[in-house]
């Protein structure tokens, strides 16, 4: 009837059947082996065997760490906008209320001087960007499609303009300096605190356990009632809401939960760089996780996590490659142009991502079927 | 009476599509609402169904005034729909398409049972049990569109052009699937564009044009009315 469609169902398939078809023994012993893997990972006498893998000029752990945080916020968006299906473009906004949020509560040089300790900082965090979502998504998730873009869009540059031109709280372009960096009594194995500036490797740790966590509890909200309103939502919000699905009250929640690990990830990004300000939440950075999640296959965790370690990790790779082989450019600096051509590429021939969800798959395919109504004559 | 419309009207932007409409569904009942393209039928389904706000009038179902109330606890009240054309979740299987109609509801066995006499209605749905509801054909998801209204087990069963884009031998057999569901004990308010169809099959009509009701009257009387003939049913 449609080869187009099956074809993509049964690419989607192959592998998925492939994997699903192992006994769950060897499953879970893979899974743990590449948790194992990654925490090792930051090791230098681990890493250092990977000679074709590892960065080559920039240090492996700070890498490591801004990848997993990226992958962290990609984890989040993918809340919002593959499972629920809302095209959100101002993401960068909540990741910079959650650092905000921790800076002014923990900083000395902060407007409060409350001097509150990072880990008492971070639910704060949370707390407050999940409310700021349900703020923006109150009045906003009545609006559909391109409306939403546009306004959340709109949030994001406004908090970073506030941030920027504001003297009383966010201390303007100076920004916030001296937020503490987290657990400060953990000591490391030279009597340091563990948490330090120059070893990245507890950052990258504590970020891979927290994505470890998010993973597991956005999995568990999939299987249950509200990823099945999430799912009718995207593929169309009318019929869901003739199917009972309370739309408004479930697209809140996306909104709200990919808000929440923004804010994490803003708390984590506050904790580890010591000092925050405007700059820090340009909305390229939006965009760029938007791209990520959709690159990866928006609507699948894997799919998310992949995108978001290709787009931040390759191109921090090929600058250490491009010194192997002996090329003189830095391909780092042509980052964006090279992934806004793979973007396009991939939206040609793969526009459900690497890794999408099977059901997306499906989605997709038909929408390319409206869209060439000749095909479809059954 | 079941649903009760008062002096409905709705406007889109600044464009009135329903100039105060009146009508009425009783239980048990088969109501036909015919009109020509853009006449307001899909509108008036969806005011019904709450997937539109009114500007003014009443909606009274079951004696309940449900005008302002949100479409997914109109739901729940039992008001269910078949949108329009393609209203089906494309990614989702055939099962999961039905299962997502019975979404409200908590009643594993009665969901069973609702699974089994829709799979009883619309054998080729079994077939397809586990096939993605967007590679369906027109006509598969137009009966997935009905089968998943039923699994909200309906009050009122609302049906927006059931026989829209399918070939003249699945028109007989979708009429006389809406005939048998509303044997079993639903009521049935249709809108359609298959008027012979639609009228020979209703005990009431209402004829729509440009957003107001111009007749009403049993589905035999529309039937035989010079004017609903000539206009539309083809004949002069």
């Amino acid at each position: 009837m449609n080869a187009h469609v099956e074809k993509v169902r049964s690419r989607g398939r192959s592998m998925r059947a492939r994997w699903d078809s192992m006994p769950r023994q060897v499953r879970w012993i893979a899974l743990l082996a590449l948790v194992v893997f990654l925490y090792l990972l930051p090791n230098r006498w681990f890493y250092i065997n990977l000679w074709y893998f590892r960065t080559m000029e920039s240090d492996m752990a700070t890498v490591l760490f801004e990848t997993s945080f990226f992958v962290l916020l990609a984890v989040g968006l993918n809340v919002v906008v593959g499972f629920a299906g809302l095209l959100d473009l101002g993401y960068f906004g909540f990741f910079a209320v959650g650092a905000y949020t921790v800076a002014l509560l923990t900083s000395p040089e902060s407007r409060f001087d409350v001097g509150w300790p990072w880990l008492a900082a971070v639910p704060a965090a949370v707390a407050v960007t999940m409310i700021s979502g349900v703020i923006l998504g109150g009045p906003t998730l009545r609006l559909r499609g391109d409306y939403l873009a546009i306004v959340t869009l709109g949030f994001a540059e406004m908090i970073r303009l506030y941030a920027a031109r504001n003297e009383g709280i966010a201390n303007g372009q100076r920004g916030i300096p001296e937020i503490p960096h987290p657990v400060p009594s953990v000591k490391g194995s030279d009597g340091q605190a563990l948490f330090g500036v120059v070893d990245a490797r507890p950052y990258y740790w504590l970020t891979l356990t927290i994505i470890i966590f998010v993973i597991l509890g956005v999995r568990n909200l999939t299987r249950s009632r509200v990823g099945r309103a999430w799912v009718a939502i995207r593929e169309d919000e009318d019929a869901a809401q003739i199917m009972g699905v309370p739309t408004f009250k479930y697209k809140l929640w996306a909104f709200a939960i990919g808000a929440a690990v923004g804010g994490l990830s803003g708390a984590l990004f506050a904790g580890k760089q010591s000092f925050i300000n405007s700059d820090s939440f340009q909305l390229t950075n939006s965009i760029l996780v938007l791209a990520a999640v959709i690159l990866g296959g928006a609507g699948n965790i894997y799919g998310a996590v992949i995108g978001a370690f290709i787009t931040w990790y390759l191109p921090e790779w090929v600058r250490g490659i491009g010194g192997v082989i002996g090329l003189e450019i830095n391909v780092a600096e042509y980052r964006i142009l090279i992934f806004g051509a793979v973007l396009i590429v991939m939206m040609i021939f793969r526009p459900q991502g690497i890794l999408p969800s099977r059901r997306r798959a499906a989605e997709f395919a038909d929408r390319r079927q409206e869209a060439a109504p000749t095909e479809a004559s059954a | 009476m079941l649903l009760e419309i008062q002096d409905l009207t709705l406007l889109y932007g600044r464009i009135q599509a329903l100039h105060g409409i009146s009508l009425y569904v009783d239980e048990g009942e088969v109501v036909a609402l015919i009109g020509a393209n853009g006449a307001g039928k899909t509108t008036t389904m969806r005011a019904i169904s709450g997937l539109r706000p009114v500007a003014s009038g009443k909606i009274i179902f079951a004696g309940q005034d449900v005008t302002k109330m949100r479409a997914d606890l109109r739901v729940i009240r039992g008001i269910g729909q078949a949108p329009e054309g393609r209203g089906v979740f494309p990614g989702m299987s055939v099962q999961e398409n039905l299962e997502m109609g019975a979404y409200t509801r908590r009643d594993g066995a009665g969901i069973r049972q609702d699974l089994a006499m829709v799979f009883d209605l619309f054998p080729r749905l079994k077939e397809r049990q586990r096939q993605a509801g967007g590679t369906l054909s027109g006509g598969e998801q137009q009966m997935l569109a009905v089968g998943r209204a039923m699994m909200t087990r309906p009050k009122l069963l609302l049906l927006d052009e059931p026989s829209m884009g399918l070939a003249p031998m699945l028109i007989q057999q979708i009429f006389e699937i809406i005939t048998r569901i509303n044997e079993q004990g639903t009521t049935v308010l249709l809108v359609e564009q298959n008027a012979q169809q639609a009228l020979s099959r209703a005990h009431r009509g209402y004829v729509l044009e440009t957003g107001a009701i111009v007749k009403e009257g049993s589905g035999q009387e529309l039937l035989h009315d010079p004017a609903v003939k000539e206009a539309y049913l083809g004949v002069a």
